[in-house]
């Protein structure tokens, strides 16, 4: 749903807003801040996360055991966030992340959820018909890959630690941030080492 | 006693068979000026312990179907919260008149 808001929508906001500024609840700048704190989030952090353990033991089992303390590990501040949870690629099972009820999504180091994430179709799709939704966006997985669909919900997020492709040999943790994309961090994408590529 | 009701409600689309075949649009736009404002409201009034995650969905989600499957994503966040300020007298009903 990436209509535009209605104007009467945007109307309806300036006069909440103007009545929570009236009553001293809310401020400009504090607003200001805030959105200016969300926008900073990028799935950039996601993607190192998974690029540091595929690089690091210690760093992977970390990760596995408790993303929270991993993000933190990153600098990113996760306080009052719920638990995140990650979910690891082997060879013969991929995981997909979903959010049914709306759009649950481990903002902190993702950045916002982007728009299909919080579609219907997807929220509906991703659970019955997961390899489907993953072949039309070009991800076709081998029937000797199994699928688990994960439900990421308001108490606990989810997001994915994919296979390292083949052919990244020797790259360093920026090399290897490159090529993980949002899409790869919830599992609608595989991260994927540029044709012909040279390790660094 | 009747039978429960086992329809799932609109918000519980996990496996809804109305969105078989509709493809997933891809549209990577970030969210426009509308819902980012909105979604720094979320944010601001939950650490102002006005109003909670668990609170904002009850609001979504009791946005009757029609208007649901109509509003955007942010419209129905806003819904929630003006809902949320309106009930706890956070804000009057003249003042957004």
């Amino acid at each position: 749903m990436s209509a535009p808001a209605r104007p009467e929508s945007i109307a309806a906001l300036d006069r909440l807003l103007e009545a929570l500024r009236t009553r001293g609840v809310v401020t400009d700048e504090e607003l200001a801040a805030r959105q200016a704190s969300t926008d900073s989030a990028s799935p950039e952090t996601g993607a190192r996360m998974v690029a540091r353990a595929w690089l690091d033991p210690e760093y992977r089992a970390l990760l596995l055991r408790d993303g929270k303390a991993a993000a933190e590990a990153m600098g990113v501040s996760m306080a009052g966030a719920p638990p995140l949870g990650v979910l690891e690629d082997t060879p013969a099972r991929h995981h997909l992340v979903v959010c049914t009820l709306c759009s649950c999504y481990p903002r902190a180091v993702l950045g916002y959820p982007p728009h299909w994430y919080k579609s219907f179709a997807y929220r509906a799709r991703a659970v019955r018909e997961p390899r489907a939704v993953l072949a039309e966006w070009g991800t076709a997985l081998p029937d000797s890959v199994d699928v688990r669909v994960v439900d990421s919900t308001a108490d606990y997020r989810w997001m994915v630690l994919p296979l390292r492709p083949a052919g990244t040999e020797g790259w360093s943790e920026d090399q290897l941030t490159s090529i993980v994309s949002r899409d790869a961090l919830v599992g609608a994408a595989l991260p994927q080492a540029p044709q012909g590529a040279v390790g660094g | 006693m009747s039978e429960p009701d086992r329809t799932p409600a609109t918000h519980d689309m996990g496996g809804a068979q109305r969105f078989r075949c509709t493809p997933v649009e891809r549209d990577e736009e970030p969210p426009d000026e509308f819902g980012r404002r909105v979604d720094a409201l979320r944010q601001l009034l939950a650490q102002k312990k006005l109003m909670t995650v668990d609170e904002l969905r009850r609001g979504i989600e009791s946005i009757p179907e029609d208007e649901y499957l109509a509003l955007t994503y942010y419209e129905r966040w806003l819904r929630s919260i003006t809902t949320l300020m309106l009930e706890k007298g956070v804000v009057s009903p003249e003042e957004l008149r």
